[in-house]
C-alpha cells in the first residue's frame, strides 16, 4: 500500500513538472513577444528592449523556464508585466473565491447526482426512471453559463428574489455572501450535477448486474439493502474517478460563471489579463489552474486505493 | 444390454443412505414446488414442474443448458428477474426458533418474507465463484453478515468468531488469517468454500447448489463436492443439486429428475434412472455420457438435432423433434406415469427394459 | 492503466442500454435536431429574412411581431437572422474541430495500438494529460497571444478534442489487433500501413463517427462559451454565444434576447449528444437490455 502511495507521489511530481514546462513552452513558443503584446501597438523599440530586460527575457529560455518555476515553488509567481504588481497577492486573494465557488458547486452536483443517479438505475425500466433520465439530457445539453443566465432571469429579474450579480467576503456580511453564492454555485452545481448524474446511474446499474449481489440478495438482503451494503462502494469506484475529472471542468466553467456574475475570482483574473495582453499572469493563473487539477486528482487517486482494495496490492 | 453409467471415484460417502426406518416420524417436506409455470411474455419457460425435497434428502436436478433447472432454483429461492411471471405454488418449510416449522410461499411472499426466507430456510450455491463475492469487503465480514442479517448469533462479535470457525470447516487453511482476506486474494477453489459456509452458516432446512463445481479445477471439484455433502449430511439438510453431469448426480444424489424444455421429462432413483431410463431423452442423456457404449452399428450415442432456444419447443412432447420414435401420439403433451412427482416419466414411447437387456 | 485512462474511458457518455425502440427514437430526435440546424445555416448562406449587416435604430428591441417573429436586438438586427447566421459559426467551428480531433486523433491512436506495448503506454498517458486539460483553457492561451478570432478557437477546440479521439480509437484498434485475420496478416509479413489501411481503419469507423458526435456537442458548447467572453467569434461575427453576452446587460428590459440563443444553444447541444447516443447503441451488437 505505501508503494503505492509512493508511486502516486512521484506521477504527481513528475506531472508537476511536465506540466510546468508545457505551460512555459506553450507560452513562450507562440510568436509574439511578451514585451511588445504588453506594451502595445504604439511602443517603440527601446521601450520595448527596455522591459525585456527588466523581466529577464533575454535570458536562455532553461533559464527563464527555472527561474519561473522556482518563483512558484516558492509562491512567487513574479511581477505583472502590465501593472508591475505583485502577482501573488492578487492570485490568492482571487483563488479563495473561486475555491469556495467550487467547492459549494461540487456540493451541489454531488448531493445531487448521487440520489438521483442510483434512482434512475433502481428505476431503469420504470415511468419515473425514464422521465429521470430525459431530465439529465437536458441538464447535461445546458452549458453551466447559459443555466447562470436562465436562473438570472428567473430569480433576479422576473421574482427579484436574489441577486443579479456580485461578490461580498462571509466575513464582511455573510448573509449577503450567502444570497450572491447561490445562484452561481447553482449553474454550475445543476450542470454538473446532470453530468453526474449520468455516470452514477450507469456505475449502480453496472452494480446491480453484479453477482455479488446475488448472492446478497440470497443471503437475505432486501434490494435496497443489498444495493447500499455491497453495492454502493463497488460503485463509488467508477463514480470517483469521474469526479476527478469533472472537477477540471468545473473549474474552467467557473472561469465563465465568474463573468456571468461578476465575481472576482481566478476566471476574471485570467480573462483581464488575456484582454489587457498581460502574458505572464495568464502563464501564472493557467499554472495554478493544473496544479489545482493534479492536487485534486492525486487525492481522487488516494481515495481510490482506500475504496478499491485489489488496487492496492495488484501490480499494473 | 443396459449401460451404466461410469462412476468416477469421487471420495464422497459413496451408496446413497438408506431410507429412515418405520416408526420415526416421517421427514417433513423442506422444498414443494407443484404446478409451477413461468413464461416471459408468452414464451413459456417452465410449465408443469412438480418438485419435492425432504429433509436429508439429496435431490439432483439435471438437463442441459435451456432445460429450466437454474430458473427452477431460482423460483424457489424467489429471485426469478422481474419479468417472468410465475404462477403454481412454491412453498419453502424451514425450522423456526423452538423447532416449530416455518413455512413461506414464495410466489405469494412480499419482498420481506421473501428475505426472511432466504440464507435461513433455505441457501443458494451459485456457479460462478469468482464474482460470487463483493470484492471491497473481507470474506470473514461477508460470512458473518449472513448471521447478523438473520440473528441467529448474540451479536457481531459472536458472528466474527462463528465466520471463522466456518471458514475452518470448509477447510480454508489459517482460517482467522482467510477472514480478513479480501476475495482476490483467494482462489477460486477457496471462493466457493467461502460461498459454501456462508450458504450453510445458519443451519438451513434445503441447500439448493447451481452447478458449484463446474467453473471449478478437476482436482478441486471433488473436496468443493465433499464439503457440500458433509455439509447438508451434519444438518439434516436436502439437498438440491444442479447440474448436467450425469457422474456427479449419481455419486451425490438419491433421487433425480431430468428436465429438457422447461418440463420434467422423468424423475425417480438415481440408480433405476440411470441403468433404466425410461424417457427418449434420459436415454439418449445416458447413452451419450457413456463413453464407453456404442451403437450396435458403430459410432458414439448422440442425441440428434440440437436443442432449441428457450420458449421455442415443440408443443406436445417437447422433445419430439428430435426423437427417433416421435409418432402422432406425441403431438399432445405426454401424461405422466408414474407413482407421483417424484418417480414416473412423461413419454408416449418409453424405452422398454428387458431383463438384462434394453432397446 | 492510470486511474485518468480509466476515467478517460469513463468520459464517454455511459452508454444508453435501450430496448430497439428507444434507440431509433432517439436517432430520430437527435438526427433531425442536427439536420434542421444544418438546413438552417445551409439557407442562410443565400437567404435570411432580414440583413444582419443592417442596423436598424428605429426597429430596436422590438418585441416579437408579424415582421420579425423572435424581435430584434438592440442594434434593431432581426433575431431570426441572427439566430440562422449564428447556426453558421456553431456549424463551422464544430466541423472544423471536428476535423482536425479526427485527422490527427485516429492516425494517432492507431499508432499508439500498432507500437511496441511500452511506447503507446507513453503516447497514452502524454494523451491523458491533454485530455485533462479542458478546452477553454487551451483557447483562453491561444487568444491571449493571437488575439481572438473563429480560427483560434477551432484550433484550440480540435487540439483539444484529439485525446478523446485517439483514445477511442485506440481501444478499437486494438481490439482489432487481436483478431486472427490481422494475426495472421501480421505472421504473413504484411507491412503495418496496410494492415492498418486495410482492416483497422474500416473496423473503428463506427468508434470514430460516435465520437465526432460527442465532439462536436462538446465544440459547440465551447464555441459558445468562448463567444460570449468575448474569445470567439469577433463582433462583427453573429454567433449564439455572442448574442447572450451582448444581451446580458439588457437582462432585466428584454430577457428574451438571452432565451432564444441559449434555447438554440441547449438544442444543438442536446442534439448533438442524442444522435451520439444513439449511434452508439446502434452500432452495439448488444441492443437489448434483458436479464
Amino acid at each position: 500500500m505505501l508503494l503505492r502511495i509512493a508511486e502516486r507521489t512521484a506521477v504527481l511530481l513528475v506531472s508537476l513538472g511536465v506540466s510546468s514546462a508545457l505551460v512555459f513552452g506553450f507560452m513562450v513558443l507562440l510568436p509574439g513577444d511578451p514585451a511588445r503584446v504588453a506594451l502595445g501597438v504604439n511602443a517603440t523599440e527601446a521601450d520595448v528592449s527596455r522591459l525585456r530586460l527588466e523581466f529577464g527575457l533575454e535570458r536562455p529560455l532553461v533559464e527563464q523556464y527555472l527561474s519561473w518555476v522556482g518563483g512558484l515553488v516558492h509562491l512567487d509567481p513574479g511581477i505583472s508585466y502590465v501593472s508591475r504588481a505583485q502577482i501573488g497577492p492578487q492570485i490568492a486573494d482571487r483563488l479563495q473565491v473561486s475555491l469556495i465557488l467550487v467547492a459549494a458547486s461540487m456540493t451541489i452536483a454531488v448531493a445531487l447526482a448521487l440520489p438521483f443517479g442510483t434512482l434512475m438505475a433502481v428505476h431503469h425500466r420504470k415511468a419515473s426512471g425514464l422521465v429521470l433520465s430525459a431530465l439529465s439530457q437536458v441538464g447535461v445539453a445546458v452549458p453551466a453559463f447559459l443555466a447562470g443566465i436562465l436562473l438570472i432571469t428567473v430569480f433576479a429579474v422576473q421574482l427579484r428574489w436574489l441577486p443579479a450579480s456580485g461578490w461580498t467576503p462571509p466575513a464582511y456580511d455573510p448573509g449577503m455572501f450567502l444570497q450572491q453564492l447561490l445562484l452561481p454555485a447553482l449553474s454550475l452545481g445543476l450542470v454538473q450535477g446532470a453530468v453526474l448524474t449520468r455516470y452514477v446511474r450507469s456505475a449502480v446499474l453496472d452494480v446491480l448486474r453484479e453477482d455479488f449481489l446475488r448472492t446478497a440478495r440470497a443471503k437475505g438482503l432486501t434490494p435496497m439493502r443489498a444495493l447500499v451494503r455491497h453495492g454502493l462502494r463497488n460503485a463509488a469506484v467508477p463514480v470517483v474517478t469521474v469526479l476527478g475529472l469533472q472537477l477540471a471542468t468545473l473549474l474552467v466553467g467557473a472561469v465563465v460563471i465568474e463573468r456571468v456574475f461578476v465575481i472576482p475570482g481566478l476566471g476574471s483574473l485570467l480573462l483581464d489579463a488575456v484582454g489587457n495582453r498581460d502574458l505572464i499572469v495568464v502563464q501564472d493563473v493557467v499554472m495554478v489552474l493544473v496544479v489545482a487539477v493534479l492536487i485534486v486528482n492525486f487525492v481522487v487517486d488516494l481515495l481510490y486505493l482506500a475504496i478499491d482494495p485489489r488496487l492496492r496490492t495488484v501490480a499494473r | 444390454m443396459t449401460a451404466a453409467p461410469e462412476h468416477t471415484a469421487y471420495p464422497v460417502g459413496g451408496m446413497p443412505p438408506t431410507r429412515t426406518p418405520a416408526d420415526t416420524p416421517p421427514p417433513a417436506d423442506v422444498a414443494r414446488v407443484r404446478d409451477l409455470a413461468v413464461t416471459v411474455g408468452h414464451k413459456p419457460l417452465l410449465i408443469d414442474v412438480d418438485l419435492t425435497v425432504r429433509r436429508g434428502e439429496r435431490v439432483g436436478l439435471i438437463g442441459e443448458s435451456g432445460s429450466g433447472k437454474s430458473l427452477t432454483a431460482l423460483a424457489i429461492m424467489g429471485l426469478l428477474p422481474e419479468d417472468l411471471a410465475p404462477t403454481g405454488s412454491v412453498v419453502v418449510t424451514g425450522q423456526g426458533p423452538g423447532g416449530i416449522a416455518r413455512m413461506t410461499s414464495v410466489l405469494e411472499a412480499g419482498e420481506h418474507g421473501l428475505a426472511a426466507m432466504r440464507g435461513r430456510d433455505v441457501a443458494m450455491v451459485f456457479q460462478e465463484p469468482m464474482t460470487a463475492l463483493n470484492p471491497t469487503m473481507r470474506v470473514g465480514a461477508q460470512v458473518a453478515e449472513v448471521m447478523t442479517i438473520h440473528r441467529t448469533v448474540a451479536d457481531r462479535g459472536a458472528a466474527a468468531r462463528r465466520a471463522v470457525e466456518l471458514l475452518d470447516k470448509v477447510g480454508l487453511p489459517d482460517a482467522a488469517e482467510a477472514a480478513r482476506a479480501y476475495p482476490h486474494q483467494l482462489s477460486g477453489g477457496q471462493r466457493q468454500r467461502v460461498v459454501v459456509a456462508m450458504a450453510l452458516a445458519n443451519d438451513p432446512a434445503l441447500l439448493i447448489c447451481d452447478e458449484p463445481t463446474t467453473a471449478l479445477d478437476v482436482t478441486v471439484q471433488a473436496l468443493v463436492l465433499d464439503l457440500i455433502v458433509r455439509g447438508v449430511e451434519a444438518r439434516d439438510a436436502g439437498l438440491l443439486f444442479i447440474t448436467h453431469d450425469l457422474a456427479v448426480v449419481a455419486s451425490v444424489c438419491e433421487r433425480v429428475l431430468v428436465m429438457y424444455g422447461g418440463r420434467v421429462v422423468e424423475a425417480g432413483p438415481v440408480l433405476d434412472v440411470f441403468t433404466r431410463p425410461r424417457h427418449r431423452y434420459t436415454r439418449g442423456l445416458i447413452g451419450a455420457s457413456d463413453l464407453d457404449l456404442s451403437r450396435p452399428e458403430g459410432g458414439l450415442y448422440t442425441i440428434q438435432g440440437s436443442v432449441p432456444a428457450a420458449g421455442r419447443f415443440p408443443a406436445g412432447c417437447v422433445f419430439r423433434n428430435r426423437c427417433t420414435h416421435a409418432t402422432v401420439e406425441c403431438e399432445a403433451v405426454p401424461p405422466w406415469v408414474g407413482s407421483g412427482p417424484e418417480e414416473g416419466f412423461a413419454c408416449a414411447h418409453p424405452v422398454v427394459h428387458h431383463e438384462g437387456g434394453g432397446s | 492503466m492510470s486511474r485518468l485512462s480509466r476515467g478517460a474511458e469513463a468520459v464517454m457518455p455511459p452508454p444508453g442500454r435501450r430496448s430497439r425502440a428507444g434507440v431509433e427514437a432517439t436517432l430520430l430526435v437527435g438526427g433531425g435536431i442536427v439536420a434542421a440546424i444544418t438546413v438552417l445555416a445551409l439557407v442562410s448562406l443565400v437567404w435570411t429574412p432580414y440583413d444582419v449587416g443592417e442596423i436598424n435604430a428605429t426597429e430596436r428591441l422590438a418585441t416579437s411581431s408579424a415582421r420579425h417573429w423572435l424581435g430584434t436586438d438592440k442594434f434593431g438586427r432581426d433575431v431570426v437572422s441572427l439566430l440562422m447566421v449564428g447556426s453558421r459559426t456553431t456549424l463551422l467551428v464544430g466541423l472544423v474541430s471536428v476535423g482536425v480531433a479526427a485527422v490527427i486523433g485516429v492516425p494517432l491512436g492507431i499508432l499508439a495500438a500498432m507500437v511496441p506495448k511500452w511506447w503507446g503506454e507513453v503516447l497514452m498517458r502524454a494523451n491523458d494529460l491533454l485530455l485533462a486539460f479542458p478546452a477553454l483553457l487551451l483557447a483562453i492561451m491561444l487568444t491571449a497571444v493571437h488575439g481572438q478570432g473563429v480560427v483560434t478557437a477551432m484550433i484550440a477546440i480540435g487540439i483539444s478534442s484529439i485525446p478523446s479521439f485517439a483514445r477511442v480509437v485506440r481501444s478499437g484498434a486494438i481490439g482489432v489487433m487481436k483478431t486472427e485475420y490481422v494475426v495472421a496478416a501480421r505472421a504473413a509479413g504484411r507491412r503495418p500501413i496496410a494492415i492498418a489501411l486495410r482492416h483497422v481503419l474500416p473496423n473503428v469507423g463506427s468508434l470514430v463517427i460516435v465520437q465526432a458526435s460527442v465532439s462536436f456537442a462538446i465544440a459547440v458548447l465551447a464555441e459558445a462559451a468562448l463567444s460570449y467572453l468575448g474569445l470567439g467569434a469577433p463582433p462583427g461575427t453573429p454567433s449564439w454565444g455572442r448574442m447572450l453576452q451582448e444581451g446580458q446587460e439588457l437582462l432585466f428590459v428584454a430577457p428574451r434576447l438571452e432565451v432564444f440563443p441559449g434555447v438554440a444553444i441547449a438544442l444543438a447541444v442536446l442534439g448533438f449528444n442524442l444522435l451520439g447516443d444513439g449511434l452508439r447503441d446502434h452500432f452495439d451488437p448488444r441492443l437489448e437490455d434483458r436479464r
